[in-house]
């Protein structure tokens, strides 16, 4: 338990202090002593800032997140039942999956304004694509023999996709919302950059343009902060829908 | 009950055609256990697949209780050799078991009942919150089977169940099979490609051709009702029909299929044989 404490710890310890000792005596203007940017941290990011501008970002990155999963699994379980639609379809999402999501920003910003609405247009149009495209690929996997089972015993339409066909895709479409939480973190950031007028993003590039390089500095930290809360967030709720799905590796793996 | 009416089935794939049954026709009367043995590869598998309505035959026809199969029969469960691969591994035992009877609309204290007592009938209480991987294989293969008794069907299909378990889980097992059956009086129909099993659970065996398929012989099974593991494997009956069993189905791998052969005749034949 120690043990793996250490080891949780001790990269993040060492390139905290490496980054503390190195920069202790910075003249440059542009990376600023990590003391200082501590202090810059506590000062800047206070209860009434949080809610200022790191709640909107919030909320736009849950909402646009939320509906692209929604989204995404839906159209993909559609798509992956159904073998014709999937020969139509495969070609154009792997189209759209190779656009780079951060292009998109501008093109949207044309159609859907600079409001709230146009981030979260921007985050789903990113990050639908590693579920979708996972969803299909788990929901095309799902096993023959247990497919079979289901039907001999008259479990079809709705009973079939909740109680066969999502719970199998499941590890897979897992595998796609990982990759979709970082995209649209990415995401976020990049809308609040472009137009914005709160947020996360909006508030790093403010401190950068008026030369408030130690506030800058701590704005990043803290969105690397977030990342990693979200990540932990993410992997607690993984743990528990898929714990079958673990048992059955570790099992088989054993076996 | 089940009746199999000149069933044919041929597998297209682009300008290649095989043909997997060639002309099938048998009946299993209600309350039966009838057992189908062939060489490997002979299409038992396909066979089964068609009787579950799970494929489409493409000549002849499958009727249960008189009426055609299209589609899986209510009333009727499957077994499959891989139990590994035929219970859910996200639900626990008593929800992979309780979860045909819930597509059924059974009511909850019923279902309950249900599930408990077939687990207790294959001796597995006190396994309910376990998940399947946590078992053994056989252990594994007895769920399934408990959740084809809580079904409640008028027909059980068994498709090489106890292939992919040990020996000893395996005897185990057929006796299971034997005792279920003669306390639910459900119809069973128990495809293998062991001989001494299927004379030993059978009160009938149809022996098959190799592919393309027809019932080479057919065997009314003499022995008792009451049959254990020890004495009736040592039985002279036993090794007599075995013996039969297995000469036919050396022919049938060596001649191929015999045609124009009708099961009547075979059936004939075998209680000359004794």
């Amino acid at each position: 338990m120690i043990k793996r404490l250490l080891l949780v710890l001790g990269l993040p310890v060492v390139l905290f202090t490496t980054w503390y000792a190195a920069s202790a005596n910075s003249e440059n203007f542009y990376a600023p002593p990590l003391r200082q940017i501590m202090v810059a941290f506590a000062d800047t990011w206070t209860p009434g800032r949080l809610r200022a501008d790191v709640l909107p970002s919030l909320a736009r990155l849950g909402a646009g997140y939320l509906l692209a999963a929604v989204l995404g699994i839906a159209i993909g379980v559609a798509i992956g039942v159904n073998p014709r639609l999937r020969a139509a379809a495969e070609p154009v999402l792997e189209f759209f999956r190779a656009v780079p999501p951060p292009v998109l920003v501008p093109v949207i910003m044309l159609f859907a304004g600079i409001g709230n609405g146009m981030k979260v247009i921007v985050i789903v149009t990113g990050c639908i694509w590693p579920v979708l495209l996972n969803t299909v690929e788990g929901v095309r996997a799902t096993d023959g023999v247990l497919s079979d089972t289901t039907r001999a015993y008259g479990i079809t339409g709705a009973a079939r996709l909740r109680h066969l066909v999502l719970p199998s895709a499941s590890p897979q479409i897992f595998a796609g919302l990982r990759q979709a939480l970082s995209i649209a973190i990415i995401l976020m950031v990049i809308s609040e950059m472009f137009a914005a007028s709160n947020g996360l993003g909006f508030t790093i590039v403010q401190f950068q343009r008026s030369f408030a390089i130690p506030e800058m500095w701590s704005g990043i930290i803290l969105l690397g902060l977030l990342g990693f809360l979200l990540s932990v967030l993410f992997r607690l709720v993984e743990r528990s829908t898929l714990a079958w799905y673990h048992g059955l590796r570790d099992s088989r793996r054993r076996s | 009950m089940l009746k199999v009416d000149g069933l044919r089935k041929v597998y297209r794939s682009g300008s290649r055609e095989v043909e997997a049954l060639r002309d099938l026709t048998f009946t299993v009367e209600a309350g039966e256990l009838v057992c189908l043995v062939g060489p490997s590869g002979c299409g038992k598998t396909t066979l089964l697949r068609c009787i579950a309505g799970l494929l489409d035959p493409t000549g002849g026809e499958v009727r249960v209780d008189g009426s055609p199969v299209a589609g899986p029969p209510p009333g009727m469960a499957v077994v499959f050799q891989e139990y590994g691969r035929s219970l859910y591994p996200w639900m626990s035992v008593r929800d992979n078991v309780e979860l045909p009877l819930r597509q059924k609309r059974m009511p909850r204290s019923r279902r309950r009942e249900l599930v408990a007592g077939a687990l207790a009938a294959v001796g597995l209480d006190g396994t309910e919150s376990a998940y399947p991987w946590q078992l053994s294989g056989g252990m594994q293969q007895r769920v399934a089977i408990a959740r084809a008794v809580a079904y409640e069907p008028t027909i059980l299909l068994m498709d090489e169940p106890f292939a992919a378990v040990d020996a000893q889980t395996r005897a185990d097992l057929e006796d299971l099979v034997r005792s279920l059956w003669r306390r639910l009086g459900v119809t069973i129909l128990f495809v293998t490609h062991d001989i001494d099993e299927a004379v030993y659970l059978g009160e009938r065996v149809l022996m098959l051709s190799a592919s393309p398929t027809i019932v080479q012989d057919e065997l009314t099974v003499d022995l008792p009702a009451e049959r254990d593991q020890l004495h009736t494997r040592a039985d002279p009956r036993f090794t007599a029909q075995r013996a039969h069993v297995y000469a036919q189905i050396q022919a049938a791998k060596a001649g191929g299929p015999r045609t124009g052969t009708a099961s009547g005749a075979a059936g004939e034949l075998s209680s000359a044989d004794r």
